[in-house]
């Protein structure tokens, strides 16, 4: 009895421990959300708090309406999203079909090739300098889908994937005179749907994210990304400068909600990801499991 | 084998070499060709030369000279290194730890529960962290200093105090990656059959005894595997994360200033491309080997837990 008794106060314990975890997990989300809904005023005199004071959409309306480059932002997010993961799941998905093909007697040649990668890197001087004085990627959208478009480790998680599907069926469509693109295509692809969406989504999910390739290659300022244009915001008074009318603007920033609109930017920014994320965690959670059985 | 054979091998598979052509291409465009530039360190590099057209250093070490008789240099390298240590230990203690707890739960509901809330931050970008890190901070109206002054203690500027940093970013660290991390151990938990654990309470373990010889024993090669692999990339920092935590604010340097936020600022504000290069240079030399010997180690470990 005494055993028992002391097992359900450490159970006790052990949910205390992980609720206080799991709330400091979420407390800055909810915080942020409060400080867009909150009045200047009331984060300048109260600090950030958890319930706003008195609600107002102001900074929301501000940031949809009073500037384009908010969705022409969003815009370049949700292309360099859609684009970099379609290119991705093809053209990694291509490169793990190939290297899982037994018939072929040299995949191990190429998969070498893809291994090598993942060992050597030239670093950061070098990889700038070949894309933007010989690729010329220089304020372009590639810039933030080309470079790391195919990625080693992604491409054997597929290929470990595809190893599963027996050899026959490879053959027998061979057989049937199929060629290797209707093959997979029409056979592979949709046999390993699950691998497939594992890898997407935790491209999608790079791409959403990214600033960096932003950072390093996009100095137009209308080619900026979502996340990019949160930082120059947060950062500095840029945005407010580089707008139209930079010396009324300037006069008028001390007025501007400027707190609860770096707030309002903020929830933009990881919205759909908040929105996306109870549908699409446990394929995460799954891809995790695949790359850990891996290594 | 006869070239012949190579040759006729090819050819039949042509349709396979096509569908891989992309991917080699990309990889040599963004992988192979960058490794071209490990040269530029030893040349006097300007842009419009391009890498081979550039003229040699003369010294040919003089980057080399100049990066490493500077303190910044010595600091950066000090403080990845430390900083990657302090992150993997404190890491470690808090994947596994939160993977043995929310093992130990019964309530189903509840974990999961708890596992989506904990996995939630992974999904937010480090500059969506920054912010995060400035509402609580920040010196005017940051949660943490309006609760110190609610206390009546003094706030803190910490946006100038650059002792506080090694462990704000270990919280944010912790903070954005434990539920992340502790998937893995907590798959393995799962994975461990249940025999184990009757037998050792009918010899009369206690809860905590059975964590401590059977659940973390059977942990011990996913802690060794994942701790090795991160030790192969101690000397490479999360510039993201620095980034995007730390910025420009030079006084928080001393302590946050890391390899690959010196390499940025040499290249793309001062134009440093000499001491940028020679800096990187030798992190991806030491990057080099440091992954061949953990990846040497984890293969002596668990020949199937190695990358290559």
């Amino acid at each position: 009895m005494v055993a028992r008794n002391r097992f359900s106060i450490s159970q006790t314990v052990l949910v205390i421990v992980v609720t206080l975890f799991s709330l400091a997990c979420l407390f800055p989300f909810l915080m942020v959300i409060a400080g867009s809904l909150s009045t200047e005023n009331d984060i300048v005199n109260y600090g950030y708090t958890l319930i706003p004071k008195h609600i107002t959409f102001d900074s929301y309306r501000i940031l949809l309406l009073g500037s384009n480059r908010i969705v022409d932002a969003y815009g370049i997010s949700i292309l360099v999203t859609v684009v970099g993961t379609a290119l991705s799941i093809i053209v990694n998905g291509m490169g793990g079909y190939v290297m899982a093909r037994r018939s072929f007697r040299y995949r191990n040649v190429l998969s070498i090739y893809v291994i090598i990668t993942m060992l050597f890197s030239g670093g950061l001087v070098p990889w700038y300098i070949i894309c933007v004085r010989y690729l010329d990627l220089k304020d372009t959208l590639w810039a933030m889908i080309l470079p790391p478009l195919a990625n080693a480790f992604n491409m054997f998680l597929i290929r470990n994937f595809m190893q599963g599907i027996p050899e026959d069926l490879y053959e027998s469509a061979k057989m049937d005179g199929a060629s290797e693109y209707r093959i997979f295509f029409r056979l592979i692809v949709p046999l390993s749907v699950p691998v497939l969406a594992t890898v997407g989504l935790f491209v999608a999910l790079g791409y959403w994210n990214d600033w960096f390739l932003g950072l390093m290659f996009i100095d137009k300022q209308e080619l900026q990304p979502l996340q990019l244009l949160l930082r120059t915001l947060v950062s500095n008074v840029e945005f407010l400068k580089s707008s139209s009318n930079a010396a009324a603007m300037r006069q008028i920033s001390a007025t501007i909600p400027s707190e609860s609109i770096k707030m309002a930017l903020t929830v933009i920014t990881i919205g759909p990801i908040v929105f996306l994320y109870p549908f699409v965690q446990r394929y995460f959670v799954k891809g995790l499991m695949v790359g850990a059985v891996k290594g | 084998m006869k070239p012949n054979g190579v040759v006729r091998e090819l050819a039949r598979n042509y349709q396979l070499l096509i569908m891989f052509l992309p991917v080699a291409a990309l990889l040599f465009l963004f992988c192979y060709l960058p490794l071209s530039g490990l040269v530029i360190p030893f040349k006097d590099f300007d842009f419009s030369k391009g890498i081979f057209g550039s003229d040699w250093m003369d010294p040919l070490l003089n980057n080399f000279d100049y990066l490493l008789s500077s303190d910044v240099a010595y600091r950066a390298i000090r403080n990845t290194v430390l900083l990657n240590a302090l992150f993997i230990a404190v890491g470690l203690v808090f994947e596994v730890g939160f993977a043995l707890i929310l093992n130990e739960l019964r309530n189903k509901f509840f974990k999961r529960v708890t596992q989506s809330l904990t996995f939630l931050p992974f999904f937010i970008s480090w500059i969506v962290v920054g912010v995060f890190t400035y509402n609580l901070l920040n010196f005017e109206n940051g949660a943490v200093n309006r609760f110190l002054e609610w206390l009546g203690l003094e706030s803190v500027d910490f946006y100038s105090k650059a002792s506080w940093w090694p462990v704000i970013l270990t919280i944010a660290l912790r903070w954005k990656m434990t539920g992340y991390g502790t998937i893995v151990y907590l798959a393995a938990l799962t994975s461990i059959d249940n025999s184990y654990y009757e037998a050792a309470s009918i010899d009369g373990a206690s809860r905590w005894q059975q964590i401590r010889y059977v659940s973390l024993p059977m942990l011990k090669p996913t802690i060794m595997i994942l701790t090795l692999l991160a030790i192969g990339r101690i000397m490479n920092a999360d510039f993201g994360m620095f980034y995007a935590m730390v910025g420009d604010a030079t006084l928080l340097f001393p302590t946050t200033d890391v390899i690959d936020t010196l390499v940025y600022r040499s290249l793309r504000k001062s134009g440093d491309i000499g001491m940028a290069s020679a800096a990187g240079f030798l992190q991806s030399i030491v990057a080099f080997a440091l992954v061949l010997a953990s990846n040497y180690a984890a293969r002596r470990f668990d020949r199937d837990s190695a990358i290559f």
